[in-house]
Order: C-alpha cells, then sequence, then structure tokens
C-alpha cells in the first residue's frame, strides 16, 4: 500500500461539433476541474467555404447572393455591408427611397435576427415556449422577405445603386386547400389585403405588444436572472480590446453604435435610443437586444410613414451600373449593349479600395474590398461580427460552471455561416 | 467622424520615419507602414489620446501575386473571343506590381475620438514574417490565426498560432492567388473501405467569366443619387 495521494488531472472533453447548443457546427474543447470550466479552445471552421476567395473568381453582382448565407439569419444586413463597399468605390450613392427601404429591411432583418436569438437563448437556458413565440413573429417577417424578393431567406434583393425592385403594392395572399378552408383563409388574409407597407404597418402596430410578452415571461423570472444575472460579465476596456461591437459592447456599457456615431444610409434622420447596458453579465446582454427589437419597431414605423408618402426611384438611372428596363430594351441598341455587357462581364470598380461597416445586428459587420479595376474583386475580406466575439469566448467562461458555458455562448449571439465564411 | 487630414498631418509630423506612405482614399486614411516599426506605431495610436485607437477592428492579408492581370484583353477590338468553362491559365497582361507580394492591413477604430485608420505593412516574399499585435490588442489572436491559415504569414510572438479555418491536417495556404480554387484534395465515403478518403481532386479548373480590366475611367465623375 502506498500513502501518496492519486494524482487528480483536469478533465478535457468535446463540446460539439453536434450539439444542440452548439449553434451549428462549433467544436469547443473545454478543459474543466471538477464541474468549473479552466480553459475552453473553441475550433471553428467546420462551415468554411472560403467565400472570399469565391468572390475573387466572379463578378462583383454574382457575389450579393453568397452574402445571404454568411450570417445566414441576418441576411439583408449582409447584403447591406457589401453593396455599401461596392458603392464607396464607384462613388455613388443611391436614391433617397432605395435608402429608406434599405433601412426599413435592415431592422426588420435586426428583429428577425433577435427574435430567433431570443428563441434559441431561451431554449438553451431551458425556456422552450419562447421559441415557438418568436417563430411565430418571424414568420410574418419572412413573408415580407418573401413579398419583396420572392425568396424567404436568401433575398439578394440589395444592388450597388438601390435595390432590386420596388415594394409591392399587393401582399401575395393564402388561397384556399382541401385542408384550409375559405373562413380559416380569410382570417389569415385580414392583414394581407393591402400594399406590403400596410403588412408592415399591421404587424409594428402588434409587435410591442409581443415583446412585452417575452418579457413577462422572462425578465423577472427567477430561473432566468438566476441562470444569466453575473454570468459571463465583460468590461467596458475588456470588450474594446477584445474587438467586441454590437449588443456585446453595449451590453457592457458602452454607448457605441454606428447608426448614430457613423451613420449611413438615412439613420440620422431618423429618431431612435441606443440601450445601453451597465454589468456586461448575459442578462444585460439580453435586455438590451430586447430594447433593441423596440427601437428597431419605431424605426420601421419611421420608414413606412416615409415610404408611403414619397415615391420615386429606387435605382440608380446609371445604366453602366443598373440595368436598363427591360422595356427600354426592346427599343434602344444602346439599352442592349448595356444589358448585354452587364450581364456577361459585369461591371467593372476602379482601382483602390473601401472598406465599409455597417451596424449588423451581431456587431460591426465590415467589407474590405481591393479592386485592381477588373469586373471582379481582387481582394474581398469580411470583417463577420461574430468572429471576435467568439474568440472572447475562453475568457468570458474561464470559472464558470459546464451549464454557463451555454449561457454565455448563446448570450454571444453566434452563428457559424458568418465565422467561418 | 473626425478630419482625416488633421489625422494625416499629426501621424506624419510624428511618425514620419515609421511610415512609408500616407494616403487618403474614398474618406478612408492608409498609412503604409515599415513592418520592423510596426509594433511601436501600433503602441503610440492606442496609447496616445489623440488618437486612442483601443480597438482593432480587423486584420487581414493580401496577396498581390496577380494584382492588375487580366484574364481576356479587350482594350482595343479583340479577335478572339472567350467561350465559358476555359481551362487553363488566361492571364493574358502580366502584374505590374513593383512591392512585395504580402502584405498585412490592419483596420483600427477609435471609440473616444470615432475614427478609424488602415495600415499595410508589406511582409518579406520568401519569408512572411511580421511581429504579432496580440499583446496591444487581444482581438488580434484570432484574426493573426487566419491571416497564418489562409496566407501563410507568419506571425512572431502570437502566443498560438494555429491554423483555424481550414481541416486538420490541410496542407498549404488556400487564399494565395497561386492556390487553385478547386483546391488540391477532394473527400468522399469511400463504401469499399467504409472510411472517408482523401485523393487529388478529380476536376480541372475553368474560367467561368474571364476577369477583365478597364481603365477607361466610367465612372469618375458620376455622382447620381437623391
Amino acid at each position: 500500500m502506498t500513502d501518496k495521494l492519486p494524482e487528480i488531472r483536469n478533465y478535457v472533453f468535446n463540446f460539439g461539433p453536434q450539439h444542440p447548443a452548439a449553434h451549428g457546427v462549433l467544436r469547443l474543447i473545454l478543459e474543466v476541474d471538477g464541474e468549473t470550466v479552466v480553459k475552453a479552445d473553441p475550433h471553428v471552421g467546420l462551415l468554411h467555404r472560403a467565400t472570399e476567395k469565391l468572390a475573387e473568381s466572379k463578378p462583383y453582382i454574382h457575389t450579393i447572393g453568397y452574402m445571404d448565407r454568411l450570417d445566414y439569419v441576418s441576411m439583408m444586413c449582409n447584403e447591406h455591408g457589401y453593396v455599401l463597399a461596392m458603392e464607396k468605390l464607384l462613388g455613388i450613392a443611391a436614391p433617397v427611397r432605395a435608402r429608406y427601404i434599405r433601412v426599413m429591411f435592415d431592422e426588420i432583418t435586426r428583429i428577425l435576427n433577435h427574435l430567433l436569438w431570443l428563441g434559441a437563448h431561451a431554449l438553451d437556458i431551458g425556456a422552450m415556449t419562447l421559441l415557438l413565440y418568436a417563430f411565430r413573429e418571424r414568420e410574418d417577417l419572412l413573408d415580407c422577405y418573401e413579398a419583396v424578393s420572392g425568396s424567404r431567406m436568401h433575398a439578394t434583393y440589395y444592388r450597388p445603386g438601390g435595390v432590386y425592385r420596388d415594394l409591392p403594392d399587393k401582399m401575395p395572399q393564402y388561397k384556399p386547400s382541401p385542408w384550409h378552408n375559405q373562413k380559416e383563409v380569410a382570417r389569415w388574409n385580414a392583414n394581407r389585403e393591402g400594399s406590403l407597407l400596410d403588412f408592415i404597418w399591421d404587424f409594428t402596430e402588434r409587435f410591442p405588444k409581443h415583446v412585452d410578452e417575452y418579457e413577462t415571461l422572462l425578465t423577472d423570472n427567477r430561473i432566468w436572472k438566476q441562470r444569466t444575472v453575473g454570468i459571463g460579465v465583460l468590461t467596458p476596456e475588456r470588450a474594446m480590446a477584445l474587438g467586441c461591437t454590437g449588443p456585446i459592447l453595449r451590453g457592457s456599457g458602452v454607448a457605441w453604435d454606428l447608426r448614430k456615431k457613423q451613420p449611413y444610409e438615412v439613420y440620422d434622420q431618423l429618431d431612435f435610443d441606443i440601450p445601453v447596458g451597465k454589468t456586461g453579465d448575459c442578462y444585460d446582454r439580453y435586455l438590451v437586444r430586447m430594447e433593441e427589437l423596440r427601437q428597431s419597431n419605431h424605426l420601421i414605423r419611421q420608414c413606412v410613414e416615409w415610404l408611403r408618402k414619397n415615391p420615386g426611384p429606387v435605382m440608380i438611372e446609371d445604366n453602366k451600373i443598373a440595368p436598363p428596363k427591360r422595356t427600354d430594351m426592346k427599343v434602344s441598341m444602346e439599352a442592349m449593349i448595356h444589358h448585354f455587357k452587364l450581364m456577361t462581364e459585369g461591371l467593372c470598380l476602379p482601382q483602390g479600395e473601401a472598406y465599409a461597416a455597417i451596424e449588423h445586428p451581431k456587431g460591426e459587420f465590415g467589407v474590405y474590398l481591393v479592386s485592381d479595376g477588373a469586373n471582379k474583386p481582387y481582394r474581398m475580406k469580411i470583417r463577420a461580427a461574430g468572429f471576435p466575439h467568439l474568440a472572447a469566448l475562453d475568457e468570458l467562461i474561464r470559472g464558470h460552471m459546464i451549464a454557463d458555458v451555454v449561457a454565455v455562448l448563446s448570450s454571444l449571439d453566434i452563428v457559424f455561416g458568418e465565422i467561418d465564411r | 467622424m473626425a478630419d482625416l487630414h488633421f489625422l494625416q498631418e499629426e501621424t506624419n509630423k510624428n511618425f514620419g520615419d515609421w511610415i512609408q506612405r500616407s494616403e487618403i482614399a474614398n474618406d478612408e486614411l492608409t498609412l503604409e507602414v515599415d513592418r520592423h516599426f510596426l509594433r511601436n506605431l501600433c503602441f503610440m495610436l492606442r496609447d496616445k489620446p489623440k488618437y486612442a485607437f483601443q480597438t482593432l477592428i480587423d486584420v487581414c492579408g493580401v496577396d498581390y501575386l496577380q494584382y492588375g492581370c487580366s484574364e481576356w484583353q479587350t482594350e482595343s477590338t479583340t479577335r478572339t473571343g472567350f467561350g465559358r468553362g476555359m481551362k487553363g491559365d488566361f492571364s493574358e497582361v502580366a502584374s505590374q506590381w513593383t512591392k512585395p507580394r504580402f502584405a498585412v492591413v490592419y483596420h483600427l477604430l477609435s471609440l473616444e475620438n470615432n475614427h478609424r485608420i488602415r495600415l499595410r505593412a508589406f511582409v518579406d516574399d520568401e519569408q512572411p514574417a511580421l511581429d504579432s499585435v496580440v499583446d496591444i490588442w487581444p482581438a488580434a489572436n484570432w484574426f493573426e490565426r487566419e491571416a497564418f491559415d489562409l496566407f501563410g504569414i507568419l506571425f512572431k510572438g502570437h502566443p498560438d498560432l494555429r491554423r483555424i479555418l481550414t481541416d486538420y491536417g490541410f496542407i498549404g495556404h488556400p487564399f494565395r492567388k497561386d492556390f487553385p480554387l478547386i483546391g488540391n484534395i477532394e473527400v468522399r465515403y469511400d463504401a469499399k473501405l467504409k472510411r472517408v478518403v482523401y485523393e487529388p481532386v478529380s476536376i480541372e479548373p475553368r474560367i467561368l467569366e474571364p476577369k477583365v480590366i478597364r481603365h477607361d475611367n466610367r465612372y469618375t465623375g458620376e455622382k447620381s443619387g437623391d
């Protein structure tokens, strides 16, 4: 018999890549001492598709569709960053109506993103119901996507110089089928009688009450607070040093929002507030996002009011950038040639480089374009908002319990489409 | 947004020896930094209150190997067409690039002063290596790993320089311009062997739309909108 104490070593195990709380494909190598996390090493790249390299091989316009597939829960915002970078290099600006449409859809996207985040975050912590509620509201907004672009998720709606087309005057309606009778369908169609703007307006009337419902379920919920208050605290200094942006940075108490500080499109003409947290824990990040839902709703209403009153072009007239109208092509040789050149060769961007950033629902989403004057980007770098956030995970969860890993991870709002690119 | 010209003057005045070129284009200030002084400059930009760049937004590698190369020469009337799905090497114009092949580009942001700056440091062609800035901005950790993974640029002093986005055991640096778009290795499940096998790619690289460069300045002076 030996009287030496047995050697105790930390236990290392895999979290993911196939784990419901891993938000896609995250392989997290956790080193634990009992229940306490000593070190976390995220392995990313399982969804790496080399979007940037693919973009270098095809004309600029083709890449807009790839942008949707980066952060696949905030599709149009990704397009926006890319399109802004192109516009910056071209030295053009979209017509003002197109800018309002972009802002409106950016805010719709923000609600889409935050709702999915809220549902998934609550589900990770153990509140099942909220996911179902969140998807109920998401459905209406995805219908808006479909009405305007024909696609529920991967819209490919923004273009350099504007948006693909104007808002539709009629909202598509449900049709009766052997499974759904006339009466049922009439109830669904009640708010779809008017235009898309009427439908969105109706949504914004209902939505604040829904946010109240979510808050009733969570904000003062004792279990919710036990799981989130004081968990994953990030000080403002560390948040800045770690490159955090968006709701994470604001949750730590830094009032930084590109929509206010470096306004793009028409944000400087709209009225909204920036919510800020106090302690920088998971609960504060939750509160910040809840308030952003309300602010986005407020912004959408302002855009709808403006868009109702101000018709106009949604695409610049310059046919070197925007394709000519179908009707013009039937009668004008010039339009025909423009169309042919744009569709086969695409547009050439002037030599140079540009970085355009937007306030994406997850933080600062930037696109850095290097052009050598060709019809394809020479180098495109996507600055994904979630990338530095996930890099900060190790620091955030050291010393926490294993169960808190899930709470912290989902409070960062991670989507692998954009992190792995 | 703070005045970029003021920032340009200040940086030129104070760090003139470290900066090779400074340029304002598209409302953005770019400094080309001598790589030996990159860390000194970064410390200054972070700590001096008039710059106060507390946040590193992005680090990315750029490979200038084929800068200015086009696949189809169409400046004047061309006698040859360009069919879809062309195979082989179609670089008709050689690159005019005279600077080193690799560069690392840093985007910095100051929340306090609300301004941005871009730094570019060229690295040696043979041994692409640069000092790491991880101890200045911890955010650089993963960004530098990414640049190492995709371009093979080494960062001296990085605590944990591993691949990040590519597969375990990946060979090569995929974002270099001489790395084929379709890759070198393909992966499939072999039903007979009952495991995943790695093989050389079975497809050939093709060009669908040729890269064309036009210097006719079609867009200069055409500011539209509103």
